[in-house]
């Protein structure tokens, strides 16, 4: 069977398409979740923890239920199932009600006429508390067994030794993923004991599993429908409110709404990692990579959620895209008092790649080779095993292309600008031009894709093609990448019809599409959605006795033999499928096997301008390359790259959440520091299209690459500015101008 | 208490309840949710809206003070179909999650309409009020220099 | 809650003297900050928004009321660049120098101008009329300030010898839209009179006086003195660390600046 190709249908894949929620998105109508009304409708809020550890004492919620306009106060006893959650352990609970494990933690929650009774009323509930002393250090953590997962990769000699080798310790501070989106949602009671809950989330079906089993619920009793979603970037893998506003919901059978301040959702969702990493590597004096030894010790903060994953991941990747026989990784994941951390773009894969990227830079200085030519000299092919795990790579791997691309690209001019919105400081109007000095930095990224581990990793879709056109049934969620526009493009290439709409089912309508995260959904989903409608196709020239389809119907010698409203009017044609990729072995006690279905790879170079006195610095450009497969709609993929790069800088130059005895110092905008428009550099992208090994059209997931390695990138690049070790990031200004007063710690 | 106020050229009136902001009025009793909340406190610029002439965050202004006032939202800006701020952010594929894309669009308005040739470096202090945290700023400069001429 | 919308700013203080309890709002940019995180909840607020005699501008006095926006366009060289890094242009086009003033932030970006000039500020009751209150004796803490709770803010006031050269620079960690770690206003005179104020490295801004002293004494400050100058500074300013900075750092970097800034002073 053959599927027609893009350049045959308007709108298919390769062609840029307009994604169809973009006008409601510019002119405001654009739905929401924190954007949803209904009539008799309560607003939710919660009380949570002032401390980050402390017992309970006293917990009267009296004071608040005698509140006019107050309709419901919950606690840890009105919880009717599980009284805990968790994406891979259930270990947090709904509710806090002897102790609290971190600042912030919910202990209560509230549902009330309007959201400033509700606040009031957060206010008024009496609670009591025994403080006690928080674990908020790793080291001690670890020294205390205070451990989610210890995860290690061993492999090949253990006394290989190369004639050159360095040592460094790293250290990556605990990023936000800031969605612009609050947490927020509405609960809607069904009247017959269940309930709809409308929510911003990154995977409907995970926290159904999670809800109804803590409301105790039967699974049909409960419908999770995803609304729009304000950014995600792995902050809404884990359970947020979805709980609290169904047990609200219930419990006053009327619909409840609540929407997180921003200081609330620093609280309410988990965060990147902060890392300590150790690494020793050693090569030979011609530059070839002969050891890498790591020690990774991930702060996972109060409850589990995924650390166990990202720990894994963060070792898998710690050695980056190079070949290397001999490998001992020893990872991790400590449980402590500090806010929990989970998901976040690039999953564990960045923080390794921070410590292997400067050690690359190292060992090629301390050989005397160039350091993009040491790269190429190691850099991992097709056919090569992963140094950590062992696993034979079969996707494509262009590491070597991307490098000696990037090197290719033009450099900026040296600007001898004295415009401040072109120099370090910005309109602070700090840096006179002379002042400045540039540096150039390069980094090599490595990330898997979908998920691994022996994981049962499958999507479902439906494709109806009906009298009206062709519908794509899924539950994956739109977090705003464009997905909609992908399941289309590829509907109507296979098809060959051009009316195509999306339908975001919900979970009572379609099994799981799996999580919007591991830029997994355009092999998944779009995966899905390629089989059905080959599927779809088949069915419909089988029963409209032809050998083409498009919107006219089926076609015959090129006759239109069975128009669409006689094929299919009827009855429908439809096709549900669920995908799985090839499937994936979970490692052996040295962390060895096949455990990761697909990889992709992209290069970072970072163009800085630094104010060494002052310890500003501007980013001024970023030249990127990378590994995507195919490219379905080309600027959604320069959209993506351009996107996840500036998380990568922020996480670089700005971002970090600053926890001081386990409370976050810096729960706003005004001090987590985003990159501005000001702040941005001028990004250029290049791409390589070597089909990947079981994506739709070859194409290969290309969200979380390019935060992987340009924070890596960036630091190189101040590195080289200022000649200072900076094995920090973010890098703050007095690492810059104070040195060699250095942060950091041997972990 | 009872507000007076022409929104997006129509006489309008509301009631508050206290303190709340412009912003939480406007999606709570005009049904205008166009202008987002993110950050409540003037740090993301999402909420942006034209109050009496001028660009600013309605997450900052109090209800009870745009009694007599003029306020124009992104919903009002796009009435006789797409403005061309509009239409060129969705050309140059500067729309993802799209939170923030209503207060971008209301302060490009702001900025197209006081210079409308305003240089690259122009468009990017203008709108240094507005976060992104999709995009990388690239599409949306793309959108407006096109707008604007640039290169 | 209650809203009073005065006329003018005579019935303004009046209403404050009835309503001990109520917020003046003018801007909103810092009132609503609290509002909105239920720091406070106001039980009366007196607008100002559109009481025009705080609005005027002119070359020695500032209204209470007027934007940073208007000022990002004004006479005053280092006035204009401060307000060009206040927030955001949504923020500029509300928020006003009264409010900076009235919140009294140690990291006020107005603040050291107005330390800078010696400025005055001037305030209203309705009992006792207007009265004008130096700099130095108006920021008394961490935002705490001299002005009594009936009265109003209603102008800045210059001094009548403005300097010859003025400049303003801010550091902040990202290039707009941030507090500052540390900002620095340095004038000078013809002859050589100096005056360097900074802001977010104490209290209240700080005038660095041995520094002024110094360098005030050098009519072509040649590089020693310049590095003797920005050493002085290091000395005299009082900061602490805290999220967006250390001390150490803090104390290093308001010398560079106070050198770059009469560098920039000296060069123009």
């Amino acid at each position: 069977m053959t599927a027609r190709t893009g350049a045959r249908i308007k709108g298919g894949v390769g062609e840029s398409t307009y994604r169809s929620d973009g006008i409601p998105k510019v002119d405001g109508t654009f739905i929401y979740s924190s954007d949803m009304y209904m009539d008799r409708m309560l607003w939710g809020a919660t009380l949570r923890s002032p401390h980050p550890r402390a017992r309970i004492t006293k917990l009267d919620i009296g004071p608040a239920l005698a509140m006019t306009g107050v309709h419901a106060v919950l606690t840890d006893d009105d919880v009717p199932g599980r009284k805990t959650y968790g994406l891979e352990h259930p270990d947090q609970p709904v509710l806090g009600s002897e102790s609290v494990e971190y600042w912030g933690q919910p202990i209560a929650v509230v549902a009330a006429d309007d959201p400033e009774i509700a606040r009031r009323a957060v206010d008024a509930i009496d609670v009591e508390y025994e403080v006690l002393t928080p674990l908020t250090d790793p080291i001690e953590a670890e020294r205390l067994d205070s451990v989610f997962k210890r995860q290690r990769c061993r492999r090949g000699a253990e006394k290989r030794r190369g004639m050159v080798a360095v040592e460094g310790y790293y250290e990556v501070g605990m990023q936000d993923q800031a969605p612009l989106g609050p947490e927020s949602g509405l609960a809607v009671p069904d009247g017959g004991g269940g309930v709809d809950l409308h929510i911003a989330t990154q995977w409907t079906h995970i926290d159904h599993e999670q809800i109804v089993a803590c409301l105790g619920l039967a699974d049909d009793q409960v419908r999770i429908h995803h609304s729009g979603v304000g950014g995600a970037f792995g902050a809404r893998e884990d359970v947020s409110l979805q709980i609290h506003l169904c047990l609200l919901a219930l419990h006053t059978g009327r619909p409840v709404k609540m929407v997180y301040s921003r200081s609330e959702s620093f609280v309410g969702h988990v965060h990147r990692h902060p890392a300590l990493l150790w690494y020793r590597h050693e090569a030979d004096a011609d530059g070839v990579l002969r050891r890498v030894e790591a020690r990774i010790v991930l702060d996972g903060g109060a409850f589990h959620s995924t650390s166990s994953s990202v720990l894994s991941n963060a070792v898998y990747h710690a050695a980056g895209p190079y070949r290397c026989d001999s490998v001992s990784v020893e990872g991790v994941a400590v449980k402590t008092n500090n806010p929990p951390c989970g998901a976040m773009r690039g999953f564990g894969a960045v923080q390794s790649c921070f410590g292997y990227e400067a050690q690359m830079d190292k060992l090629a200085d301390a050989i005397g080779m160039d350091r993009i030519e040491f790269r190429i000299r190691n850099a991992l092919q097709r056919g090569d095993p992963l140094a950590t795990t062992g696993q034979v790579i079969e996707t494509s791997m262009p590491a070597v292309e991307l490098l000696e691309r990037v090197r290719g690209m033009p450099l900026p001019e040296e600007g001898a600008s004295e415009d401040p919105r072109l120099l370090p400081g910005g309109t602070g109007l700090t840096t006179p031009g002379a002042s400045v000095r540039r540096g150039v930095g390069y980094a090599l990224g490595l990330k898997n894709l979908c998920f691994s581990e022996g994981f049962d990793d499958y999507s479902e879709a439906r494709v109806c093609i009906t009298p009206f056109g062709v519908e794509v049934h899924t539950a994956a969620v739109e977090v705003g990448q464009g997905l909609g526009m992908i399941l289309t493009q590829i509907a109507r290439t296979v098809l060959g019809i051009e009316d195509v709409v999306v339908y975001y089912d919900d979970t009572s309508k379609i099994g799981s599409a799996g999580g919007t995260s591991a830029s997994r959904q355009t092999q998944m989903t779009g995966g899905a959605v390629l089989e059905a409608a080959k599927m779809a196709r088949e069915i419909a020239l089988t029963r409209g006795n032809g050998d083409e389809l498009d919107d006219a119907g089926v076609w015959r010698g090129g006759e239109l033999v069975t128009p669409m409203s006689e094929l299919v009017g009827g009855k429908p044609i439809e096709y549900h499928i669920r995908f799985h990729h090839p499937p994936t072995e979970q490692p052996d006690e040295n962390g060895q096997g096949n455990l990761h279905v697909d990889f992709a790879v992209a290069v970072h170079r970072a163009v800085v301008d630094v104010d060494q006195e002052l310890g500003l610095f501007r980013v001024v450009q970023i030249d990127t390359v990378q590994d995507v497969g195919f490219m379905i709609n080309p600027r959604s993929v320069v959209g993506q790259i351009e996107g996840g790069v500036m998380q990568g800088v922020g996480l670089a130059t700005l971002e970090e959440i600053v926890i001081e005895k386990g409370v976050i110092k810096n729960p706003t905008f005004t001090d987590y520091l985003l990159p501005t428009f000001l702040d941005a550099p001028r990004i250029e992208v290049q791409v390589v299209e070597e089909r990947g090994a079981f994506g739709p059209f070859g194409a290969k997931g290309v969200g979380e690459p390019p935060t992987v390695s340009s924070t890596a990138a960036v630091v190189a690049a101040i590195r080289d500015a200022t000649g200072l070790e900076l094995n920090r990031t973010p890098v703050r200004p007095e690492h810059v101008a104070l040195a060699p007063v250095q942060a950091g710690r041997h972990p | 208490m009872r507000i007076h106020a022409e929104v997006n050229g129509e006489a309008r009136e509301f009631e508050t309840k206290g303190s709340e902001s412009l912003l939480f009025v406007l999606a709570d009793q005009l049904g205008l949710p166009g202008a987002k909340g993110a950050c409540e406190q003037g740090e993301c610029g999402s909420c942006s809206v034209m109050l009496d002439g001028r660009l600013v965050c309605s997450c900052l202004v109090m209800a009870v003070d745009v009694d007599g006032s003029e306020i124009v939202t992104v919903e009002g800006l796009g009435r006789s179909g797409l403005h061309p701020v509009q239409k060129a952010l969705v050309d140059s594929g500067a729309v993802q999650c799209g939170f923030c894309t209503p207060g971008f669009v209301v302060a490009a308005a702001a900025l197209l309409d006081e210079n409308p040739v305003p240089s690259s470096d122009e468009i990017r202090e203008a709108l240094s009020g507005n976060i992104c945290r999709c995009t990388g700023y690239g599409a949306i400069l793309r959108g407006l220099d096109s707008l604007a001429g640039n290169r | 809650m209650e809203v009073i919308r005065p006329a003018d700013i005579q019935e303004a203080a009046a209403a404050l003297a009835e309503n001990p309890g109520a917020v003046p709002l003018a801007g909103g940019t810092d009132l609503m900050v609290e509002v909105n995180f239920g720091h406070i909840r106001p039980s009366a607020v007196i607008t100002l928004r559109r009481v025009e005699e705080i609005q005027e501008l002119s070359r020695r006095r500032i209204g209470a009321g007027v934007t940073f926006r208007d000022l990002e366009t004004g006479d005053h060289r280092a006035l204009a660049q401060l307000a060009r890094t206040i927030g955001s242009p949504q923020i500029r086009a509300a928020g006003t120098i009264g409010g900076n003033i009235g919140t009294a932030s140690p990291a006020g970006d107005s603040l050291p101008f107005l330390a800078g000039l010696d400025a005055r500020i001037e305030l209203r009751s309705a009992a006792r009329g207007a009265r004008l209150v130096p700099w130095d004796e108006f920021f008394i803490g961490v935002k705490q300030t001299s002005k009594r709770p009936d009265e109003l803010i209603t102008a800045v006031l210059l001094p009548e010898d403005l300097p010859d050269r003025q400049e303003f620079a801010k550091i902040g960690q990202r290039s707009a839209m941030v507090i500052s770690i540390v900002a620095a206003c340095v004038f000078r005179w013809r002859g050589g009179r100096t005056r360097v104020a900074l802001g977010s490295v104490g209290p209240t801004p700080i005038r660095c006086r041995r520094a002024e002293d110094m360098i005030s004494n050098e009519r072509n400050p040649g590089e020693s003195a310049l590095d003797e100058f920005a050493r002085i500074v290091s000395e005299e300013v009082r900061p602490i660390t805290d999220h967006r900075g250390t001390e150490d750092y803090r104390r290093h970097s308001s010398g560079v600046l106070a050198r770059r800034l009469l560098e920039r002073c000296l060069a123009s």
